[in-house]
């Protein structure tokens, strides 16, 4: 039985994850410690570009990936060594929506026999007839016709495809799903489709979402708060609002100017970055956006910043964020 | 007076797979002045790479075949000429910046060589004067031409893409085709690359059709605008007709889609249903199964209205003036 009067409550807390990954010239830091909160029925957007490690801290919360150091807690308790039993028993409420709706489901099974597979991993129905019903519910749920339950996944469309994906991480009715680019293979005609269906699911559902994207205009739609990555680190962490009236991370400001707007005569300014992302492998310290940085100085290179709080609920991992940004 | 360099008249190209004919592109008119930038968008299976595939004579024969259409390209029909006149054509009059880079690119040869590899084939010019162009190109596409051998595994992505732009660019074409030419890219590097792209553009003064499915893109480097649907052109115009007076329902439906970066609304506007089956399109207007305005008229044979001069759209709803606002 949960309080009224206590704080709103939080769904998972990450606090200081590591995942590092052996490779055959170092060790190749893909998460670097990262903490968040996310509460019960809200999304954290998680945004970054490609290689960040926004989908390895994905992959790591819901064990996927083991994790290299770090705790993880799922509505107030720790998850973060699980034996084989308690590792299926967190899944039945933490699942995953994968980016490509092509490879994240099995060609030689159909619509229905993906969908019940987790139904029956879970031995959630008693009969034949149950499962079925329970099918033909997540179905309709997801906006699927029921006629294509015997149908393969190539014979659907993406939209359809990732439709699937969806109705088999409700099949258990988690409260947590991490989201990795679901939408990012898809039109935007279907796009939008898929985005209103997840987010009538989180009404009606009250799931709390981890949202994984590159896409900024998505992710300002989705989420309640944001997170940017860069080669493995939060950056910056605010409100979704927020974020978008004050970005205060030069690679934020950076990332956000690059996004082209569909309006004409909405000509960028100059571009705030130079250069391209660095290796992810054995970095020392310093702040590893420092190299692209037009604000950087020279102990930007040797000095790793910390992620300090710089107004209320604002974070942001920057030497010089006063500085840049006029702030006191 | 704006030359044409290039006008595609009733393009007609279909797909023959066992037993189904898919009907890729199904009538596209088109035209580009010299020196314009033009930007076709629409989402995957419109016709937009058939189209410009159809450009180069690179439809795969079989099972593409072109049923019918002209493509004027300075006053001569493209689809008349012979493979050999179309290999001379290809890289130096028009040339192609392909979606994907790490798929364009030869992974066993080296970058300088795959650059120099087509200044050769179009001009008497030695190997070392070829490889020295190469470096002139690399270069100017922003890259140490001190890498001219090495192979395209050993670049980024970002830069895998400034090597194939330095191909395309190679032999001064007069008019690009860039096929989605950032879509493999992250933001940041998709923002060097599109002004790489615009900035050569205006230098060497060729022309541009920019195929895309991102509005944004177009919007920043496209002077005019054609919107494809199931292999048609439904609209076509200026930027500012399309971004500021669209009419066309499909257009609009589009627009309403993206998520907008500039505020928060609660909801989208998708547009419902998915694109019709290419193998079996309906009789009239293609995009009417989807319509929310489709009525009577719609099933018919649909003509193209002008609004405005300049401004095309494909739709009976705007020739009654009921085109919703």
């Amino acid at each position: 039985m949960s309080d009224p009067n206590a704080t709103p409550s939080i769904e998972l807390e990450v606090r200081n994850l590591k995942k590092h990954f052996k490779t055959p010239r170092g060790m190749l830091h893909a998460v670097d410690g990262v903490s968040f909160k996310i509460e019960k029925g809200k999304t954290l957007g998680v945004v970054g570009e490609s290689g960040c490690g926004k989908s390895t801290l994905g992959r790591a919360i819901i064990h996927l990936h083991e994790r290299t150091e770090g705790r993880i807690f799922f509505r107030g308790r720790d998850v973060s060594d699980v034996d084989e039993q308690q590792l299926k028993d967190l899944r039945e409420n933490m699942q995953m929506i994968f980016q490509d709706p092509f490879s994240s489901l099995n060609p030689r099974m159909s619509v229905s026999q993906i969908i019940a597979e987790p139904l029956l991993i879970y031995n959630k129905c008693r009969s034949r007839k149950e499962l079925t019903a329970k099918i033909g519910n997540l179905m309709d749920t997801v906006g699927l016709a029921r006629r294509l339950s015997n149908s393969y996944p190539h014979e659907l469309d993406g939209g359809r495809r990732q439709r699937i994906g969806v109705a088999r991480a409700l099949a258990l009715n988690p409260e947590f799903i991490v989201c990795d680019e679901p939408v990012s293979a898809l039109d935007v005609s279907v796009q939008a489709q898929i985005l209103n269906l997840m987010q009538d699911l989180q009404e009606e559902f009250n799931l709390t979402y981890m949202f994984i994207t590159h896409d900024m205009s998505v992710v300002r739609h989705v989420s309640n708060e944001i997170m940017v990555m860069y080669l493995g680190s939060a950056v910056e962490f605010a409100d979704s609002e927020e974020m978008f009236l004050r970005r205060l991370h030069p690679y934020t400001q950076a990332l956000l100017a690059a996004v082209p707007i569909p309006q004409i005569g909405h000509k960028k300014g100059r571009s705030l970055l130079r250069g391209e992302i660095i290796s992810p492998i054995d970095l020392g310290e310093g702040c590893r956006f420092a190299g692209r940085c037009i604000y950087a100085k020279e102990n930007c290179f040797d000095v790793t910043p910390t992620f300090d709080e710089v107004t209320l609920g604002h974070f942001v991992a920057c030497h010089y964020v006063r500085e840049i940004n006029n702030l006191p | 007076m704006n030359k044409k360099i290039l006008e595609i008249k009733d393009l007609h190209v279909h797909y023959l797979t066992d037993g189904y004919t898919v009907k890729a592109v199904n009538g596209v008119n088109l035209s580009l002045a010299r020196g314009e930038s033009l930007g076709l968008v629409g989402e995957t299976g419109a016709g937009k790479t058939t189209t410009a595939l159809g450009i180069l004579g690179l439809v795969p024969n079989p099972p593409g075949k072109v049923i019918k259409g002209e493509i004027i390209y300075n006053n001569e029909n493209l689809l008349r000429k012979s493979d050999a006149q179309m290999r001379k054509i290809r890289g130096r009059e028009i040339s192609m910046i392909f979606q994907d880079p790490m798929t364009a690119l030869n992974p066993v040869l080296t970058v300088g060589a795959q650059i120099a590899e087509v200044i050769r084939l179009h001009e008497k010019i030695s190997a070392g004067d070829a490889l020295i162009r190469a470096c002139e190109m690399m270069r100017l596409v922003g890259i140490d031409d001190v890498r001219h051998d090495e192979y395209p595994h050993q670049f980024s992505g970002g830069m895998k893409q400034r090597i194939v732009i330095a191909i395309a660019l190679a032999c001064n074409p007069s008019l690009l085709l860039a096929d989605e030419p950032t879509t493999a890219l992250d933001v940041t590097i998709q923002e060097q690359v599109l002004d790489l792209i615009e900035k050569l553009r205006r230098e060497r003064g060729a022309s541009l059709i920019l195929i895309s499915h991102d509005l944004g893109i177009v919007a920043e480097v496209c002077e005019k605008v054609a919107i494809i649907y199931a292999g048609e052109i439904v609209e076509y115009g200026t930027a500012g007709h399309i971004f500021d007076r669209r009419a066309h329902p499909y257009t609009r439906g589009l627009f309403d889609s993206i998520p907008d970066f500039s505020r928060k609304v609660h909801r989208l506007r998708p547009i419902e249903g998915m694109m019709s089956d290419p193998t079996k399109l309906p009789e009239g207007c293609f995009f009417a199964e989807r319509c929310p305005y489709a009525f009577e008229p719609c099933r018919k044979i649909v003509p193209v209205f002008e609004p405005e001069p300049g401004h095309l759209v494909k739709c009976v709803l705007v020739e009654k003036g009921k085109a919703p606002q």
